[in-house]
């Protein structure tokens, strides 16, 4: 097949919504924009971790205690099904891992918010989890087929996960005082960012073009921002919490939410790396990887080893 | 005979070592040398939770006034009766490794011992329970072969951590009053029945690792009693710091 | 970063539930069999996906290239009586 041939092969499967698979071809700048939200999206599940981890040892009860451990566990989970389908195109984890740690490759600046009460865990999961599967969902219908396969099981799993920090933010709207108190001031500290995770305006976007034409994003960043906008200002007001905008309102005729201005220089302030925990995020994520050098390394030795026991025998 | 405050106090022993143990293996939460262990040890660490969980439940009907949480949560060192070895820090992965190996291996033949008791629900929870730690101890135990045969550090790691945890063992065996009444009235059963059979299986995996078991004097004791290291009161302030700071509250 | 071959090998899951065949889910990586089959159990079946798991080292797969693909699956485009919608059945024939 020419140069040509191959490009209308591709094109064509895109415009069928066929899936692309690792061993087609594919032009070079759909293989590195795939290549770089997949591992992007993976590093966020990861470092995700990390600000809910900040609280597991701290949960109140057994119940919520098990909850939250087994949705970290989920994101890690879901950042290997991600480094898997990442993979498939030949880059290997490790390098992966490497370009995080050089500030090469990116996660979402949301992580870099700090969890400061127990509400904040609520508001993970109901904002920042919520915004997540909205775009996620989306992602279902991406054109990379590994992407797409991994967003399936990722949604599926998801599911709890916007439900269990709803229910923190509504027993927390039902308790005392101070209880009330942090659950606004988590809804207060995180609306925004939450706002933000869907990237700049289509206007500004320069990724978003491309990206819809080649069917790697389904939907755009203001399009889907407005779709969880609109169910999760009506799921504040079930509770009683206020959304931080004074400029929120109903719009009758075309029957959305409509928001006051995101501070976008916050935004690219935090992404540049002045977050309150940017630097504590990679900093533990390359110590213990560090950390856990010695236990690769032990293990690829031993099975070497054993290896050659085996060889030995079988001559 | 009544041994209502006995059965009571034995499964919260039970509890307690489930939940102390779980809450350390928390600590690994995104600190894991491989992502696919990070999961491997929530895994085991939820494992842990639901026995605990179970356990309090039990001894919430048995005691009649605390709920399971105020069972975990509002307790102190002193009323904790976890063993020493489940308390300790999780020191570096070899570590963390044995001490689960060396629990494991103990709860599965504690929980084998139970199936034979009296008490019906003991009886229940330790058959729940025994699938669950024989893969704890599947897992634990493997990567102590690997690490005693791996590479000169892993094995000197893993020896380090031999000789560390090792002086909590007996700790494992001990017992007073509750064990009495229990031992007599079929409820429970002899610790000291099942110490051979819980050395037998160490030294069969220190073997295959190539490793030895310490020749240590140490023996130190006072778990089932309430009397533990100063780990343990650290741990707590830790985990119960909502349920203190805001008493009364509803989570 | 001074060793950038620092991580285990890759090996590929499949899990069967139900009657159903092996069905590929992922990857893991992992440095012995014990430790793949144990990664892909945590990893792949926390919420009761699983009755048997394969794991198999990703570099002991073949597989077909896309070059090959008009050789080895366009032949079977045109062998339309491998269906059974391609005979004539008579009318008012039933439960054929």
């Amino acid at each position: 097949m020419t140069e040509e041939e191959k490009l209308n092969h591709f094109n064509s499967l895109i415009e069928r919504d066929e899936k692309i698979e690792p061993k087609d071809w594919m032009p070079e700048a759909y293989r590195k924009t795939v290549l770089r939200q997949m591992t992007q999206h993976a590093h966020s599940e990861v470092i995700g971790m990390q600000p809910e981890g900040n609280w597991v040892l701290r949960a109140p009860t057994l119940r919520a205690k098990k909850i939250l451990l087994a949705k970290i566990q989920d994101e890690g989970g879901h950042g290997l099904y991600l480094y898997s389908a990442a993979e498939t195109l030949g880059m290997d984890r490790s390098e992966m891992i490497e370009q995080l740690h050089e500030g090469k490759a990116k996660y979402s600046h949301i992580f870099n918010y700090p969890t400061l009460n127990w509400a904040d865990i609520g508001a993970i999961g109901w904002l920042v989890d919520g915004a997540a599967i909205v775009n996620q969902v989306s992602l279902q219908r991406t054109s990379y087929g590994p992407y797409a396969r991994a967003m399936v099981r990722i949604c599926k799993e998801e599911s709890f996960h916007q439900r269990q920090g709803y229910e923190i933010m509504a027993t927390m709207m039902n308790g005392t005082t101070a209880q009330k108190d942090m659950a606004q001031d988590a809804m207060n500290r995180w609306w925004w960012p939450s706002l933000m995770m869907f990237g700049p305006s289509d206007k500004d976007s320069w990724h978003t073009q491309e990206s819809m034409h080649w069917k790697i994003k389904r939907a755009s960043n203001d399009d889907l921002r407005q779709k969880f906008i609109d169910k999760t200002v009506d799921q504040a007001y079930v509770i009683g919490l206020t959304v931080p905008d004074k400029d929120l309102k109903f719009n009758e005729t075309t029957k959305h939410w409509e928001i006051g201005d995101i501070n976008w220089d916050e935004f690219w302030n935090v992404v540049k790396g002045n977050g309150l925990c940017n630097h504590k995020r990679i900093s533990h994520h390359i110590q213990y990887h560090n950390e856990g050098k010695w236990v690769r390394q032990a293990v690829m030795s031993y099975s070497e080893k054993m290896n050659a026991i085996q060889t030995a025998a079988s001559i | 005979m009544t041994t209502k405050i006995e059965l009571y106090n034995f499964v919260l022993r039970l509890a307690d070592d489930n939940l102390i143990l779980a809450q350390r293996l928390a600590e690994w939460c995104s600190c894991g040398p491989i992502l696919e262990e990070d999961l491997a040890m929530t895994n085991i660490s939820l494992d842990l939770l639901g026995q605990a969980e179970d356990f309090y439940e039990y001894a919430s009907e048995l005691n009649g006034e605390k709920s399971e949480d105020e069972l975990a949560f509002l307790r102190s060192e002193r009323e904790y009766y976890n063993h020493l070895l489940v308390e300790q820090p999780n020191g570096d992965f070899a570590c963390t490794m044995l001490r689960q190996m060396l629990y494991s291996t103990y709860a599965k033949f504690l929980y084998e011992a139970l199936l034979n008791s009296r008490d019906e629900k003991l009886v229940a929870l330790a058959t729940k329970g025994l699938k669950e730690v024989k893969y704890h101890f599947r897992h634990s135990s493997e990567w102590i072969i690997r690490f005693g045969k791996g590479t000169k550090e892993s094995n000197e790691r893993t020896k380090n951590a031999l000789v560390e945890l090792w002086r909590f063992t007996s700790d494992l065996f001990e017992m007073n009053e509750t064990d009495k009444v229990l031992i007599t009235s079929g409820i429970s059963f002899s610790l000291r029945d099942i110490y051979p059979l819980w050395k037998a299986e160490i030294s069969n995996v220190l073997e295959e690792a190539g490793l030895e078991i310490p020749n240590s004097e140490n023996n130190i004791i006072g778990g089932i009693n309430g009397i533990h290291t100063e780990y343990l009161g650290h741990l707590l302030s830790e985990m119960q710091f909502l349920q203190r700071a805001y008493p009364g509250a509803k989570w | 970063m001074e060793n950038n071959n620092d991580q285990l090998p890759l090996w590929e899951v499949f899990i069967q539930k139900g009657g159903s065949p092996f069905k590929h889910e992922g990857s893991i990586h992992a440095s012995d069999k014990n430790m793949a089959l144990q990664n892909a159990r945590d990893i792949y079946t926390r919420r009761g996906e699983g009755r048997l798991i394969w794991v198999v080292p990703s570099d002991s797969i073949a597989a077909t290239t896309v070059e090959e693909e008009a050789e080895f699956f366009d032949p079977a485009d045109d062998k339309i009586y491998r269906h059974p919608t391609f005979y004539k059945m008579p009318e008012g024939a039933k439960n054929i």
